[in-house]
């Protein structure tokens, strides 16, 4: 019984009840665990990612979603509705699919038709609600088009229309990026936010690619070997990544290992070999006293000056060893004299730069106490 | 690659193999049209003719043969064509289960199991089934059916299995994504893409049958002579023009068949390749 | 509910080709074991039966094993086996030589041509092996093309014999068996990857070395698949040694269908034909494990 039998969105539910559940899901092929007790809520109508690298799990967890893998262990509840036993085409949700698997020997009508015919509506029914998934993806006219005798985007406009066409409760997306240009990517990022506002569908996108996730999503789940490793917002996850990885993997970092030489309520001390003064962090962190803590600190977030700062805390002192210029932003590598080298990015604000750093000069850099990141994971 | 060595050696030995190939098929067409019953000596005078054509024609034994055969070849092709796409079928979509490696020793053996084994064994099952339960009566267009089935459903299956094993799985799971159940999944669009493999399996289980002597010979009754059998019981005895004949007919039926075949597949490239460059413009 | 249905629908299709199989290509093979057993009559059918029943009870098992006695003492069989198997290992090395470089040169073709190569390749091979033997049976004769070729040309003063002779049989398994070993291996060729070469010519290696050192060790399963294709079927081949080969060494398959035709010893045909299983057994083992591995690989 699915949802979408009279063709109408269903009833709003309340609040309480998400849209999707899993709960403490496993699983094992073999030896090997692809998935290790997950457990998460997705709330109706928003996007949800699920970002990580190859092999962290989440393509196998898309595809228990979709029906294709059964959970080990744990369960998954599509609208309260248990999915064990429940096959893929019994499922109110729908995939595209990374390839988009359109069937070659039809036209993009049939396709997009294909879901509906499975549903045994009335024919002049489905004609009018392809048409009208046609002009929504922009692609009439194409209707007598065979999947050969169109472009990448085109093809992947096909593979949507035919899955929200069933006007799923869930849409699940694998990968739906990747095949694409960049100049296309940015572009289909957009439509593809468009229409879910939209329709209100509520999608599951699969990614290795931040940047996608964080166009996309409303909310992240970080995935690492199986496992849920953060999940919230794109700004919670970059600016508060909970654990050393999750902090790594989205966007550049620089990373520090330290000693806590201060822990209060509202701020915290710590000492790293690696940087000359203490980094003071304005809010606390539940560890022990004299704890080994890392310190992340985002590039943009580094001043760099000619002189040095004033203060104890949050400045070290370096060379530039190289500057990429990128257009909009430069990067600059930093050495400091043990070593270590830190990454420091600028937006170029104007066009003249007086005072441009370059490679061999000497730096100061500086940061405020709201911009590391302290964590115990 | 360089051009030195290599590529003499390659393409003389290639020159050599193809007329190699070649050269006693088009020895027997011609000899087809020499009127000296000697076969290979040429009766310039009197030749070319088509004189054994004709007696072709009007030799019963030959004609009711091939019908014979025709036959078979038939009902062969479209019961190997159905139990092959199963086996292939099962073979590459359904995973592991129980009797998985039985199945597949069972469908590739007789692609190499000498014909001499499989015609005798067959013989032996038959006549014990017919002392134990009564069928099949007698040997004839049933037995000879059943054994040409047993042999060519390998090839035809091995055919399929190759071919869904390059097919896009996720086509499948799309389908069934979108509400199809299995069997819908396979009637719509596992089968209209596999349908060329299956076609070529058909022809090629239709050509097996078509020139099998061995197995026939083992498993035909007294009054069915297939057309290889009837070949091979003049040809045992010496080269007879007739044969020579009916040679030249069969290979340029096959030739043409074979040339046509091919030349539509490349137009279907052909036309493919345009419809690429179509879309790449768009978008 | 569904998923019973699933079951049941999925058991049929297994059960469907699996079942023919068992019924007509292995049960044949056990029938064949005990007929090997039992001894010659002259009866319908030749043979003893195995259980004789009085009463409903079982009162004797006639099994014998004189049949297969014969086939390790007689020196008919023991030559025959031992010829066929000599005759399909050099036939399959002669088609291994020719076949090789014809596979090379197709796979190396540009794409247009390829398609016609391979085209006239297995063109003969849709043609009537029966009738392509007995092309070859017009050349080889004392009267037939070649001798009237050279005894024109004046290189020769009487024919040479050709028919019934080893030559004769060797010529016709490579013929017929050719396009066997050219398909598997022209398969393989065409998947590898012409950077493999590129990057061994950037390393210094001449088109020989690289060959030997990179194609052909990737090409192996091929050879492999190619060369158990042919020599299988050749150790009871039955066709060519009857019409080309000699009168005085017979190989196993002529042996087998002279047993059981002409001599209508059913027993004794029966364990030639087991024999001659046991044989290929190995070999048969090995071409299954190969294809089951280019299976795995795609």
């Amino acid at each position: 019984m699915t949802a979408a039998d009279n063709g109408a969105a269903s009833a709003p539910l309340s609040a309480a009840q998400p849209c999707v559940r899993i709960e403490g899901v496993t699983k094992r092929f073999g030896a090997f665990t692809a998935v290790d007790d997950v457990s998460l809520d997705i709330q109706e109508g928003e996007i949800f990612c699920l970002l990580g690298g190859s092999g962290c799990g989440k393509t196998t967890l898309l595809r228990m979603l979709a029906g294709f893998e059964q959970p080990s262990a744990g369960r998954i509840l599509i609208d309260g509705q248990d999915m064990a036993d429940v096959a893929p085409y019994e499922r109110p949700v729908n995939m595209m699919f990374q390839s988009y698997a359109l069937f070659p020997h039809m036209t993009v009508q049939d396709n997009v038709a294909f879901g509906l015919e499975q549903e045994k509506l009335p024919k002049a029914q489905i004609a009018q609600r392809v048409e009208a998934m046609l002009s929504l993806v922009r692609l009439d006219g194409m209707a007598q088009r065979k999947p050969h005798q169109l472009s990448g985007g085109q093809r992947q406009r096909v593979a949507l229309a035919r899955s929200l066409v069933k006007r799923p409760r869930l849409l699940l997306l694998d990968e739906p990026l990747g095949a694409l240009d960049r100049k296309l990517r940015e572009h289909t990022q957009f439509e593809l936010l468009g229409l879910q506002k939209q329709l209100g569908v509520t999608f599951v996108v699969v990614t290795h690619d931040q940047e996608e996730a964080m166009t996309l999503a409303n909310r992240i789940g970080v995935m690492d070997r199986g496992r849920i490793v953060q999940v919230g917002s794109p700004r919670d996850i970059y600016e508060y990544p909970s654990t050393r990885f999750v902090a790594d993997f989205i966007g550049s970092v620089n990373l520090f290992e330290g000693r806590l030489t201060e822990d209060e309520a509202d701020y915290v001390r710590v000492a790293c070999p690696e940087l000359p003064a203490p980094v003071l962090v304005d809010h606390g962190v539940s560890a022990a006293p004299e704890a080994t803590v890392w310190v992340a600190i985002r590039p943009e977030k580094i001043q760099l000056l000619r002189e040095r700062p004033a203060g104890t805390d949050n400045h070290a002192q370096g060379t530039v060893r190289d500057v990429a210029y990128m257009g909009d932003m430069s990067i600059y590598l930093v050495v400091l004299p043990g070593g270590r080298e830190l990454r420091v990015t600028r937006a170029n604000l104007q066009r003249k730069e007086e005072e441009a750093f370059e490679s061999g000069d000497a730096v100061w850099l500086a940061w405020d106490a709201a911009s590391p990141v302290v964590g115990t994971g | 690659m360089s051009r030195s060595r290599r590529s003499v050696l390659v393409p003389s030995v290639m020159a050599f193999g193809f007329a190699f190939l070649y050269v006693p098929i088009l020895a027997m067409i011609g000899y087809s049209f020499n009127n000296s019953r000697l076969v290979t000596v040429w009766d310039s005078a009197n030749s070319p003719t088509l004189k054994w054509y004709s007696a072709l024609w009007r030799n019963q034994q030959v004609l009711d043969a091939a019908w014979l055969s025709f036959r078979i070849a038939l009902l062969n092709a479209t019961g190997a064509a159905i139990l092959g796409t199963l086996a292939g079928l099962v073979l590459a979509r359904f995973g592991r289960f129980r009797g998985r490696t039985l199945l597949t020793a069972l469908t590739t053996a007789p692609l190499v199991m000498p014909e001499v084994i499989t015609g005798l064994s067959l013989l032996l099952l038959f006549v014990a089934m017919e002392q134990t339960i009564g069928w099949p009566a007698g040997r004839g267009v049933t037995t000879l059916t059943i054994a040409h089935i047993t042999f060519s459903l390998s090839y035809v299956a091995v055919i399929v299995q190759s071919r869904l094993a390059g097919f896009d799985v996720s086509l499948e799971e799309a389908a069934m994504d979108l509400g199809a159940r299995p069997v819908t999944v396979f009637l719509r669009i596992t089968l209209p893409l596999i349908a060329p493999a299956i076609v070529s399996g058909w022809l090629l289980a239709f050509t097996l049958s078509w020139d099998d002597l061995v197995i026939s010979q083992f498993v035909a009754g007294p009054g069915s002579s297939t057309l290889p059998m009837v070949i091979f019981s003049k040809v045992r005895l010496g080269v007879t023009p007739d044969i020579n004949a009916l040679a030249t007919l069969m290979v340029l039926t096959v030739a043409v068949g074979v040339v046509i075949a091919t030349v539509l597949l490349r137009r279907q490239e052909r036309r493919r390749e345009q419809d690429l460059r179509l879309a790449a413009g768009a978008d | 509910m569904a998923a019973r249905g699933l079951r049941l629908g999925r058991l049929l299709v297994i059960g469907v080709p699996m079942g023919w199989l068992l019924l007509f290509f292995l049960a044949p093979f056990l029938i064949d074991f005990k007929i090997s057993l039992s001894e010659v009559r002259l009866a319908i059918p030749p043979y003893a039966p195995l259980l004789e029943w009085a009463d409903g009870k079982l009162v004797a098992l006639h099994l014998q094993l004189t049949n297969y006695r014969y086939l390790f003492t007689d020196s008919l069989y023991v030559s025959a086996y031992g010829y066929s198997l000599k005759v399909a290992a050099i036939s399959t090395l002669l088609c291994l030589l020719l076949g090789y470089p014809m596979a090379l040169g197709i796979a190396r073709a540009e794409p247009a041509r390829r398609n016609l190569l391979l085209m006239l390749v297995i063109l003969p091979f849709w043609t009537s092996f029966l009738l392509r033997v007995y092309a070859w049976m017009g050349l080889l004769r004392n009267n037939g093309l070649i001798n009237n070729l050279l005894l024109w040309a004046g290189v020769i003063d009487a024919p040479i014999q050709m028919m019934q002779t080893d030559f004769a049989v060797y010529l016709g398994i490579v013929y017929s068996y050719l396009p066997f070993m050219i398909l598997p291996l022209y398969t393989n060729l065409e998947k590898h990857d012409g950077t493999l070469l590129e990057a061994a010519a950037d390393l210094g290696a001449k088109p020989l070395a690289a060959f030997l050192r990179v194609t052909l060790p990737l090409s192996v399963p091929g050879i492999l698949a190619g060369a158990l294709l042919v020599f299988i079927p050749v150790v009871g081949e039955y066709v060519i040694p009857t019409l080309l080969g000699r009168p005085d060494q017979l190989m196993i398959g002529r042996v087998l269908s002279d047993e059981f035709f002409a001599n209508r010893d059913w027993p004794v045909a029966s364990a030639v034909a087991m024999l001659m299983l046991v044989l290929l057994v190995a070999p048969i083992v090995a071409f299954q494990r190969v294809q089951s591995n280019a299976a795995e690989a795609r």
